[in-house]
Parts: structure tokens; C-alpha cells; sequence
């Protein structure tokens, strides 16, 4: 342990040399870019990257790449809350509650919300991972398909019945969800399903291409229709934005410590960012007291998911490094990297490249700190984009999507399914189909499917493994709770004759 | 912005290349005038993605071409979008695409249409590796200890897990059957790094895991190699785990367990380029496995380095292809539109 802690000291004295600090803002810098371009992602910023750094030394190589993801983390954010489009998948949650602040003239609170939230997940995550690494690794390899499994489960039911809209709605969009994210190779028999020939259809429906389209083709046709400009001009632009929103934020403490604990599970175990987006928003829904005006622009809806979302991208790096899993498609990416340096991630690398390692768990902290800084001067910035007329902004967000959606395969196909998503998107709108059940079964509906077959194959067949260790019992009880716990609540209520707060019908 | 820029030429530089390669017919030595698109026809941080991006850098690094590499993953469809796309790109010169197994796999198991012969061989980089892997904890200390455990319990007593469906572990795992006479569950997960972590959480019994996908588990002491399923041994020295390396792992073949399978790491391109263009890709392929990065790179993976071109290459392919073809009809993989 004292040990760990002089590595860590060692490890900050070779991240703050001169050129690693360099590196560090720079890789900052193109990270929030990366991650404001809705498609581009992490991921693929760091693989355009990655032969340029074979020739600097592997630990400088991870602190310039490792903090690209921590500014695309810290960037995603930024376009969910201006424009309702979700730069990275785990974004989608921060758009609840994000844009209709903005729309409200609140975009530097919920900015600023969400940049802190960010760093005080990540902070969190790194925490748990000098602390803990070797305890929370063996955890990791607790985790067969069944115990995947029930944590999409508890994701799904977490989330369902969120929605003010009528259920069958939410049900519908679901489904739809569902039949969208199965188009494509089939990971369990590779045969293709529902491509009906059209060899553009091998790729199925990428989940970032129907978000892109969704949310914000969809939301740009809205706001044409409501008359050529944006709602949210009203934004203050100075930095008191910044020190308000900081003076509110301690208040919700226990919120930050819950999504704190649900993005380290998610991102070790290793469902990743996304679920623990989702999770971490339903749960804050179903508490807080506030709860029922949840969506309208609250700033609970915007800690809960970023914090949740910073917390488990942070901790998803940790099984990568010492058991060569990636939590996330960006920690694949990085785990390549590694093999190309020459390194070997797994249970060794700890032991072996100690400067390596505690490298790069030092560059999580300052990579961190920095970002947070250089995000947040950038606050008064990023919310007098909504000042520019639209008829500027809406043509330049279009390209940008547009770009988005090509980059995501190099294939212009896409950008017609994101036309067609947008349509869709906007209709959908019209009609009060709630886009998030789609869009959460398209991102997580083929994972799900998949760890549930590989489940049943295991298991030949039979339903019991869901319920066969203490471990994967406990989860699928927590999914079954959060599924019937509207149910659960109303009758409580009823039970004690009280009148009590009444709670929204979900 | 610069990202969104690079890959914004990208996307030119495909479209301008194919026209400009047949306008212009140096009488010197060809070389690329647009940057050259190497297509991974799978996703990021596989083997294959790895090779090329390491390719990418070392080309880079040590200034082989005047032109730059540019990676591209085409993913969809186990692959077959990155085949389409290069039986498609007719006469580009600047168009590349490496190949695993699935060259010969997908179109067998998804119909999707098009077949190595809709393409230009250019060369063999390396043939991958496979080993069978036990978790440490199992009493296995030989291939002939697990396979008598296999065969004296009834059909699907044990799971092996691998990477993706009707491709090569599975494929593995079909032989594997006929030589056992025991079938076993096969579980597909999505990466051979993913699969090495199931092995060590005793979550399947068994996997065919590439070594560079198990290594660091094995000289931690939690996995276990049994044999490798190559004709003769592995041929790199130095001490892995304990006084093990990997030239002490047996042959599948010595250890009773009749099967062999490598798996095809080489280039391929677009039909109708230009003789030429692939002599200047063979020379520059020669020139990266030169480098120490290369080098580095092979013994890490501990790959079998056999380097091959033209003809050579094109009959190894035409041997593979058929290969695969009896395995996978045999197993019932083929496509019911074949």
C-alpha cells in the first residue's frame, strides 16, 4: 500500500516533465473536439492517432491518448446540452435534462454541472483503482454471460416506465429499438439478419447514426417549425455561471456518491459507459424528490448520468490494463496500442512497467484536473453558441452531422439513414413516441441478446442460470425491484393510508 | 477540426485515386501518388486491426513510402463490407485489405458474394497461431489429459469459448469434435481478449486463443497452453512463464489430438491494379519485416513467419480455401443459398 503511494508519486514526477504536460493539453484539446463532433467518438480519435505515437515512448504515448478520452468524455457532453445531440453514446442521458435547461437559458449551469459532475466521477473512479486495482480485477473475472446479462437487465428496468408518455408508446419505441439494433451479422450464428440482400445493410443501424439523426436532425426540423431560432439566447456568459452552479452542487452529495458507485461497478464489470448513464438517470429519477420534473430541465437529470458516465469510462480502464478486457470501444483502441508499444497489459503489467502504469494513473488525476480547468474557462464560450442565429448555426450542425454519420463506417449510406432518422425522429416528436426507449435498445438490445444466448447455451437451455450464484440472484432481484417498483411505491402509499407527496403515474 | 479534416481526404483521396492510377503509366518504378488505404475488414483492436495500424506506424516511422497509410475498419457483416468494398474498387492501385479467415469464412457462411479470386494476391505477411488453453486450476497438464476427460463424459459436458460464429475457432472446435468423437458446447463471444478472461474466471473450459491473446494470463499463472495446433512447434525461445517457452508447447498432432489450423495474416487488392503497383507493395512489405518493430511484433504474437507472393501465395490461398470448404460443409456452416 505504501508502496503504491510512492509509485503514484513517481508516477505524477513523470507526468509533470515538461513534454508529458504538453501532450496532456494537447490531447485534451482534440478530445473535446473528438467528442463534440457527434460521430467521430473516442474511439476513432485515438486509432487516427495511434501510429503517430510509435515513435514517443509508450508512457507518453498513453498520457496524449488516454486524455483524447478524457476530453472526448468531457466533450460529449457539450452538444448533448446545446443542441440535444449526444457527441458519444453516453451522452444520450445528459440530454434529458440538459437541453431543456438550455432551452431555459440555463446552458452554463447545466454545463458546468456537467463538467464537474464529469471530473468528480472520474476523480471517484481513479480513487477506487490506485486503491483497490488488484481486489476490483478479480472481481471483473466474476463475470460470466449470465452476470452480463442481468446488469443490462437491471439497465432495461432501471429505465423502463420513465417516460410521461403512455406505456404502449414507450413499449412500442422499444420494440422498435429492438428490431433496428438486430438488423445486421448475427454474433451467435453468423448468419445476416433482416438485410433483405442490400449489401448496405451488412453494417445494421449503428447506434450513433440513429442518435445523430434522432436528436438532432429531428430537433433542428422542430425547432424550423417553431420559427428559426433558438430558446436558449438568454444564457448569462460570465464566469459566475461557473462559481453559482458550484455553490449548488455539494447539495447533492448523495446523488454523486450513488452514480459514483453505479459507474465504477459498470465500467469494472465491464458493461461500460452507456448503461451506467441510463442506470444512473432512472435511479436519480426514481428517488429524488424532485423526480417528477425530471426531463423539464432539472439539474439533478444532468449530474446523475455525466457523473455515472465519467465514473465508469474511468474505471472501464482499469480491466483493461490488468486483464486485457476493454470496458469500452475506446479502451480497445488503447488495448491495441499497448500490444503495439510492446506492453502486455494483464495481472503482470502492474509489477512489471510500474512506471507505465502508474504513468498513466497519474495523468488520470492531473489529465482530470486540467481538463476540468480547460473546459470550464471555455463555459461562457460554448453557451454564446446559442446566440448565433440559427439560420448560421442549423446549416453548420447539419455538415457536422453529416460528417458525423459518414465517419462512423466511411460509408455514405449512413448519412441517409440519418436523414431518414431524422424524419423519423421528428414524427416520432409529433406524435409523443419517446425517443429514449428506442434509443437505449438499439444500444444495448444486440449485448443484451447476446450474453442472454450465450447464457442459454451454456446453461443448454435452461432458465436457471439467471438464478444460479449468489451474484447474477442479487442483480436480477435489484432489475425486478426497479422494474415493479412503481408498483412497489403505489401500493406502500396505500398500505400506510397516507397522503403524502403524491407521485407522478409512471 | 484536423481530425475531422484528415478523414474528410480520406474520403477524396478513395474517390480520386482509382481515376488518376489509370491515366497515368510511369515508365519508371510505379509508386503511389494519393495516400494508400489499407481496409480492415473487422473492427478496432483485433489481430488484424493490429497488424495494420503497427504496419501504418512502422511505414511512417521509417519513412518507406512517400506517400501515407491511412487504416480503414469495414466491419459490417463479418467483414464482408471490406471485401465488397475492395471486389468493388477495380483498378485502384492505392487500395489494400489484409485478410484473417474470414476471407474464406464469410462468404461461405453468410452467402455474401464474392471469394479471394475477386482479388489480386499480393503476399503473405504471417500465419497466426492458435493454442488450446485450459484454466491453471484444472487438473489438464497434456492435450492427451483433457481429451480423455472429454471423451469419457457424455456430449457437452464442456464449453469452449471463442471468437465470433463459423469462423476459425469454431471452425477449430468442429475438428476438434470429429477428433474426439464428443461434441462440445461452442460459446462465441466477441474478442480473443474477452475469451482469455472468461477462460481464467473458469466461465467456459477451454478456448483456441491466438497466443498473443493469452500470453500474459499464462505467465501469470492463471491459464495453461495444452498444444498448439500447428504442424511443428513454435519457434521462439526465450522463458514465458517459469523455464516454459513457447517452442515447449507440443504439436496438437504429437500430442494425439489430430488437428492443424493457421490462420492467413496477408494483403490483398482490388481486381485489375496494375503488376506494377503490387511488385512496389511486395517490396515495401519486404522492407517492414526489416524493421525491429516488426520483429518485435512477430515474436510477441509468437507468429509462424513464413513470407510468400505470387504464385506461391495465390496456391496457398487456393489450398486454404479448400480446406475450409470441407470443414465448413462438414460442420453444416454453408450458407443455404450456396
Amino acid at each position: 500500500m505504501l508502496e503504491d503511494v510512492g509509485n503514484l508519486f513517481h508516477g505524477f514526477a513523470v507526468v509533470a516533465q515538461p513534454y508529458n504536460l504538453l501532450l496532456m493539453v494537447v490531447g485534451i484539446v482534440l478530445g473535446v473536439i473528438v467528442g463534440v463532433l457527434p460521430g467521430l467518438g473516442g474511439a476513432n480519435g485515438i486509432a487516427i492517432l495511434l501510429p503517430l505515437t510509435f515513435s514517443m515512448s509508450p508512457t507518453s504515448a498513453i498520457i496524449m491518448l488516454s486524455c483524447i478520452y478524457w476530453g472526448a468524455l468531457f466533450g460529449g457532453a457539450i452538444t448533448s446540452i446545446l443542441f440535444n445531440i449526444p457527441g458519444e453514446p453516453w451522452s444520450v442521458a445528459t440530454t434529458f435534462d440538459g437541453y431543456p435547461m438550455a432551452q431555459k437559458g440555463k446552458a452554463g449551469e447545466a454545463l458546468t454541472a456537467a463538467f464537474t459532475s464529469s471530473f468528480v466521477g472520474a476523480l471517484f473512479a481513479v480513487i477506487v483503482i490506485t486503491l483497490v486495482a488488484p481486489l476490483v480485477a478479480s472481481f471483473a473475472l466474476e463475470f460470466g454471460p449470465p452476470e452480463i446479462f442481468s446488469v443490462y437487465f437491471l439497465a432495461f428496468c432501471s429505465f423502463v416506465g420513465l417516460s410521461k408518455e403512455p406505456p404502449f408508446k414507450t413499449i412500442a419505441s422499444m420494440m422498435l429499438g429492438f428490431g433496428l439494433g438486430a438488423v445486421g451479422l448475427d454474433q451467435m450464428t453468423g448468419q445476416l439478419r433482416l438485410t433483405f440482400g442490400f449489401e448496405s445493410m451488412l453494417n445494421g443501424f449503428d447506434f450513433l447514426i440513429a442518435v445523430i439523426g434522432l436528436f438532432g436532425i429531428g430537433e433542428i426540423l422542430l425547432t424550423m417549425e417553431e420559427g428559426l431560432s433558438f430558446r436558449g439566447k438568454s444564457a448569462k456568459l460570465n464566469m459566475k455561471v461557473v462559481l453559482n452552479t458550484w455553490a449548488e452542487l455539494p447539495r447533492y452529495w448523495m446523488l454523486s456518491l450513488r452514480s459514483c458507485l453505479i459507474g465504477c461497478w459498470m465500467g469494472i464489470s465491464p458493461a461500460g459507459a452507456t448503461p451506467a448513464s441510463f442506470m444512473s438517470y432512472g435511479i436519480a429519477k426514481r428517488i429524488s424528490k424532485r423526480g417528477r420534473f425530471f426531463g423539464t430541465g432539472e439539474i439533478e437529470g444532468v449530474v446523475a448520468p455525466e457523473t455515472a458516465a465519467h465514473a465508469a469510462g474511468t474505471a472501464a480502464l482499469l480491466p483493461m490494463i490488468s486483464l486485457g478486457v476493454p470496458g469500452s470501444p475506446t479502451a480497445a483502441v488503447l488495448l491495441g496500442g499497448l500490444l503495439i508499444w510492446g506492453l502486455q497489459p494483464g495481472p503482470l503489467l502492474f509489477t512489471e512497467q510500474k512506471d507505465f502504469v502508474w504513468g498513466l494513473i497519474a495523468s488520470m488525476y492531473m489529465g482530470n484536473i486540467v481538463g476540468l480547468i480547460i473546459v470550464l474557462t471555455c463555459v461562457p464560450m460554448f453557451a454564446a453558441i446559442l446566440r448565433i442565429p440559427f439560420s448560421v448555426i442549423a446549416p453548420i450542425i447539419l455538415v457536422f452531422c453529416a460528417i458525423g454519420a459518414y465517419t462512423v463506417h466511411n460509408n455514405t449510406f449512413d448519412v441517409v439513414m440519418m436523414v431518414v432518422f431524422g424524419i423519423a425522429g421528428y414524427l416520432m416528436k409529433k406524435t409523443n413516441y419517446p425517443l429514449a426507449p428506442m434509443v437505449l435498445a438499439i444500444v444495448l438490445g444486440d449485448k443484451a441478446e447476446e450474453s442472454f444466448r450465450q447464457s442459454l447455451l451454456g446453461s443448454q437451455g435452461s432458465f436457471s442460470v439467471f438464478w444460479s450464484s449468489a451474484l447474477v440472484s442479487t442483480i436480477m432481484t435489484l432489475g425486478l425491484i426497479a422494474l415493479f417498483w412503481p408498483l412497489i411505491q403505489n401500493a406502500w402509499t396505500k398500505l400506510r393510508g397516507s397522503a403524502g407527496e403524491p407521485h407522478p403515474a409512471e | 477540426m484536423s481530425v475531422a479534416k484528415t478523414v474528410l481526404t480520406i474520403g477524396t483521396a478513395a474517390f480520386a485515386s482509382g481515376a488518376v492510377a489509370l491515366s497515368a503509366l510511369p515508365a519508371q518504378a510505379w509508386e503511389p501518388s494519393h495516400p494508400i488505404e489499407i481496409i480492415v475488414p473487422a473492427g478496432t483492436g483485433g489481430g488484424a486491426d493490429q497488424m495494420a495500424r503497427a504496419m501504418q506506424g512502422i511505414i511512417t516511422k521509417h519513412n518507406l513510402s512517400k506517400q501515407s497509410v491511412v487504416v480503414i475498419n469495414k466491419s459490417g457483416g463479418a467483414g464482408g463490407e471490406g471485401f465488397l468494398d475492395v471486389k468493388n474498387s477495380k483498378g485502384n492501385d492505392h487500395k489494400l485489405i489484409i485478410t484473417l479467415s474470414n476471407l474464406f469464412t464469410t462468404p461461405m457462411a453468410t452467402g455474401i458474394p464474392f471469394n479471394w479470386k475477386d482479388m489480386t494476391p499480393v503476399a503473405m505477411m504471417a500465419l497466426d497461431e492458435f493454442v488450446l488453453w485450459v484454466n491453471a486450476d484444472k487438473p489438464y497438464k497434456t492435450a492427451k489429459d483433457y481429451v480423455d476427460d472429454i471423451k469419457s463424459k457424455p456430449d457437452n459436458s464442456f464449453k469452449m469459448g471463442g471468437t465470433g460464429s463459423k469462423q476459425e475457432d469454431q471452425i477449430i472446435t468442429v475438428a476438434l469434435q470429429k477428433a474426439t468423437g464428443k461434441k462440445m458446447t461452442y460459446i462465441p463471444y466477441k474478442g480473443g481478449g474477452e475469451v482469455a478472461v472468461q477462460l481464467v474466471g473458469n466461465h467456459i473450459d477451454s478456448s483456441v486463443n491466438n497466443p498473443i491473446e493469452a500470453v500474459a494470463h499464462w505467465r501469470a499463472g492463471k491459464l495453461r497452453p495444452l498444444c498448439v495446433f500447428d504442424s511443428k512447434k513454435l519457434d521462439y525461445h526465450d522463458k514465458i512463464a517459469g523455464d516454459l517457452a513457447w517452442d515447449s508447447i507440443p504439436t496438437c498432432k504429437s500430442a494425439g489430438l489430430d488437428v492443424e489450423y493457421v490462420m492467413l495474416r496477408g494483403y490483398f487488392m482490388p481486381p485489375g491494379v496494375s503488376p506494377d503497383a503490387v511488385a512496389y507493395y511486395v517490396d515495401l512489405f519486404k522492407k517492414v519485416r526489416e524493421t525491429p518493430e516488426w520483429k518485435k511484433l512477430m515474436s510477441d504474437g509468437a507468429f509462424n513467419q513464413t513470407f510468400m507472393t505470387g504464385d506461391e501465395y495465390a496456391k496457398w490461398v487456393a489450398d486454404a480455401e479448400k480446406l475450409h470448404e470441407g470443414l465448413m460443409k462438414e460442420a453444416g456452416f454453408m450458407a443455404k443459398t450456396n
